[in-house]
């Protein structure tokens, strides 16, 4: 009996140092130091809460870069509370015949000539299913879609180009990671120089 | 694979190999009563944590009363958490209004969260207020793993002792683990990871409108503080659902290889720690090289696997389940070192590995969580196979085996026995009758041999105190919750009670110095005995039914090797 009454104080004052001081602590120094991170990276468009520099977000009218599929995503709604994964295994028939018709479904949206891989990241989904990054490659078969939706002239063509290959990111201190661009951000900057939406 | 790809890999353990001694002396005086720099800081708080819990930290204990002691923490402990969830709706920190947790949910997940497993038949943002996730969850993460080490340290302390029947005080273990290394550790951690962009923030869910026009909400919450220590304390439970494929949990190449170093980090330093405790620095080492050797054939496995492409596709990459930012390698790595570690966070999903990766992961499970294993568990779960060792050793020359000097007796064998093959024996089980069962059947994702592998990797998981998933396995149903349930309590306890009784039942055995006819335990010769003892036990017990699942399914997309 006294085992437990020690055991039960000393789960009270463990609770308040782990459960109580601790994570008050760590949220005061990030409230301090790093806010924006802390309350979710968000971002704005104008004047509204746009999305977070973190999550992607669908788009799926031709004028905008496409971010990964997700199985989140339903055709009508973008599930991002909670977030989820296909968990399908390598063999899985249903599957198979979903990423075959995404891969055609690809390459008619941007007129693949026959022999032109379609990158694996577009057809694939992530295990979060809000991953906000595309491959550079990903993003460079996307840009002659983006450049006739919104009527751009060859100077402008030459601007979108360099504002993609400026936002790719590389390795993390050259060797962490994969290079990638961020989705949301991309298309902000593009609306951004290219005027919301129109050419 | 690419040289940017290898050099990770290299970059990776080199670093853990590194960190390694330099966290096992930090333990070594943390543990000794000797005095630190840490200890002239938190020295006050320590001595008034012992007060408030009303006992002597000097008073020692024998194997009854420290596994007594430690078994009402726990079931303390386990209460707690089940109270907190249910009544949740009822609780403050609950911006979301979610409702009370029901309540076989609840007990799973308490068990889970209680036996350092972290098994999540839930997805946090959905289903935990704010208030169970840090008043709870977070404290059970830090909690399981003080007990780990606590465990680990009554073990070393009763193989090393000289004639004595003392293994220490439980609650003194309990205090240091957490005052001067898990939280430290975690504090540090948890504001790097903010820096990058994991959330801690008790803000309700922000609500934005998307470029095209359409709402939803962005998930909140007190999430690095938890993901420190979920990372350190081979915890695995995420904040999100996701885990750390999650963004908020995970945000960068940076924070996936700092998360990924911190799930093998406090396992590697026990193991240094406890060479340093039985006074055989090289035989630390030596346990150091059977582990990471274990831990290298499996990933080679993974990667090979990984890196072939889908034939069902052509020649692409096998992305499915995997983060762009962390690509094919990161994701390997981490699963080959989650499920080692019985940590169990993932930063893919593994169902969707390549048959060849999610054997990988299989195999980390199936050999019991000792390869590296969670925070002290895998360590004292290493030790039974060590004495089975030196057992067949001992029969091999015909001579009485010894252990670090002491006779290894009847007694010994009897429990090194029970807590390697009990939790298998649950494992196949229970297995078998979700293989064959209505309820078992219907929460599968996937169909054919790769729905065994969801079912198989599912019991391993949580007999192994591991937490990780296929995911695609409905596993919040009255079934899986249940013998779930069961399956968590026996992984874990079948396993710590026998370390504590053959730390007392070798705590008063003699030390008889070295002979020519000794077998030592230090060198190349016991590191290679070692890991075929690993291999042949678990593999002996789990071939046929990996054979089934993984094997069969690698098979199938037409391949031979």
């Amino acid at each position: 009996m006294k085992t437990f009454l020690v055991s039960a104080r000393f789960l009270l004052v463990l609770t308040l140092l782990t459960g109580g001081l601790y994570p008050l602590l760590v949220t005061g120094i990030a409230r301090v130091s790093f806010p924006h991170q802390a309350e979710g990276s968000l971002l704005n468009h104008g004047t509204n809460l746009v999305g977070s520099a973190l999550f992607s977000q669908r788009t799926t009218g031709p004028t905008y870069f496409w971010p990964r599929p997700s199985a989140g995503d339903d055709g009508t709604n973008y599930v991002t509370v909670a977030s989820s994964a296909s968990n399908k295994g390598p063999t899985a028939g249903d599957w198979t015949t979903n990423v075959l018709q995404r891969i055609d479904d690809f390459r008619k949206a941007h007129a693949l000539a026959p022999g032109i891989p379609v990158p694996a990241d577009m057809v694939f989904a992530s295990g979060s299913g809000l991953d906000p990054h595309i491959s550079p490659a990903s993003a460079r078969i996307q840009l002659q879609r983006v450049a006739t939706a919104r009527k751009l002239d060859a100077q402008q063509r030459q601007r979108l180009d360099a504002e993609v290959e400026a936002r790719i990111e590389p390795p993390t201190l050259g060797f962490l990671g994969e290079p990638r661009i961020n989705v949301l951000q991309l298309n902000l900057a593009v609306d951004a120089i290219f005027k919301a939406g129109s050419p | 694979m690419s040289e940017r790809d290898w050099l990770q890999l290299v970059i990776y353990f080199g670093s853990l190999t590194l960190l390694t001694p330099l966290l096992g002396g930090w333990m070594h005086r943390v543990y000794s009563d000797g005095s630190h720099w840490l200890k002239s800081i938190l020295g006050p708080i320590e001595r008034l944590l012992y007060r408030l819990g009303g006992c002597d930290p000097t008073a020692p204990m024998n194997w009854r009363q420290y596994a007594g002691a430690l078994l009402a923490f726990n079931l303390l402990g386990f209460l707690v958490l089940l109270g907190l969830q249910l009544l949740q709706h009822r609780l403050p920190f609950n911006p979301q209004d979610l409702p009370a947790v029901p309540l076989e949910l609840a007990v799973n997940t308490a068990m889970s969260f209680m036996t350092n497993t972290n098994w999540q038949a839930y997805s946090g943002e959905a289903v935990m207020s704010y208030l169970t996730q840090f008043a709870g969850l977070t404290v059970q993460n830090f909690l399981s793993a003080a007990t780990g080490m606590a465990v680990l340290l009554a073990l070393a302390r009763g193989l090393a002792a000289r004639e004595g029947t003392s293994l220490g005080n439980f609650w003194a273990d309990l205090v240091r683990s957490v005052l001067y290394i898990l939280l430290p550790l975690s504090l540090i951690f948890a504001v790097v990871l903010v820096s990058q962009g994991v959330v801690q923030t008790f803000s309700p869910y922000a609500t934005v409108v998307s470029l095209e026009g359409s709402p939803h909400s962005i998930p909140l919450g007190p999430a690095a503080s938890q993901i420190a220590i979920k990372q350190l304390g081979t915890n695995g439970g995420g904040f999100f659902g996701a885990n750390s494929a999650h963004p908020f949990e995970n945000p960068n190449p940076l924070t996936n290889f700092l998360e990924m170093l911190a799930i093998l980090l406090l396992p590697a330093g026990l193991v240094n720690l406890y060479g340093r405790m039985v006074g055989s620095r090289r035989h630390g080492w030596a346990l150091y090289g059977a582990m990471l050797a274990l831990l290298l054939m499996t990933l080679a496995i993974g990667l090979a696997g990984e890196f072939q492409p889908n034939p069902s596709f052509g020649g692409l990459a096998n992305l499915e389940g995997k983060e762009t930012r962390f690509g094919i390698v990161n994701s390997v790595l981490w699963a080959g070192a989650t499920t080692a570690a019985s940590n169990g966070s993932v930063n893919a999903m593994h169902d969707s590995l390549s048959p060849l990766g999610g054997l990988m992961c299989l195999v980390n499970l199936v050999l019991g969580e000792v390869v590296f294993g969670g925070v002290g568990a895998g360590l004292y779960g290493m030790l039974m196979y060590v004495i089975i060792t030196v057992f067949i050793a001992g029969l091999m020359v015909g001579r009485t085996p010894e252990y670090l000097g002491k006779k290894i007796g009847k007694t010994e064998i009897i429990w090194a026995m029970i807590a390697t093959l009990v939790p298998f024996a649950f494992l196949l089980v229970f297995s078998a009758i979700a293989a064959v069962s209505a309820p078992g059947l219907a929460s599968l994702n996937n169909q054919g041999p790769h729905g065994l592998s969801e079912i198989l990797y599912a019991f391993a998981s949580m007999v192994g105190n591991n937490g990780s998933a296929f995911a695609g396995l409905n596993a919040n149903t009255s079934f899986y919750n249940n013998l779930g349930t069961i399956a968590l309590c026996v992984g874990r306890f079948a396993v710590i009670l026998p370390a504590l009784a053959i730390a007392g039942a070798m705590a008063p055995k003699k030390i008889s110095p070295p002979s020519s006819g000794t077998f030592p335990t230090d060198g190349p010769m016991f590191l290679v005995l070692l890991v075929f003892v690993v291999l042949i036990v678990s593999g002996l017990t789990h071939f046929p039914a990996l054979t089934l699942g993984p094997i069969v399914e690698h098979f199938l997309l037409g391949r031979t090797f």
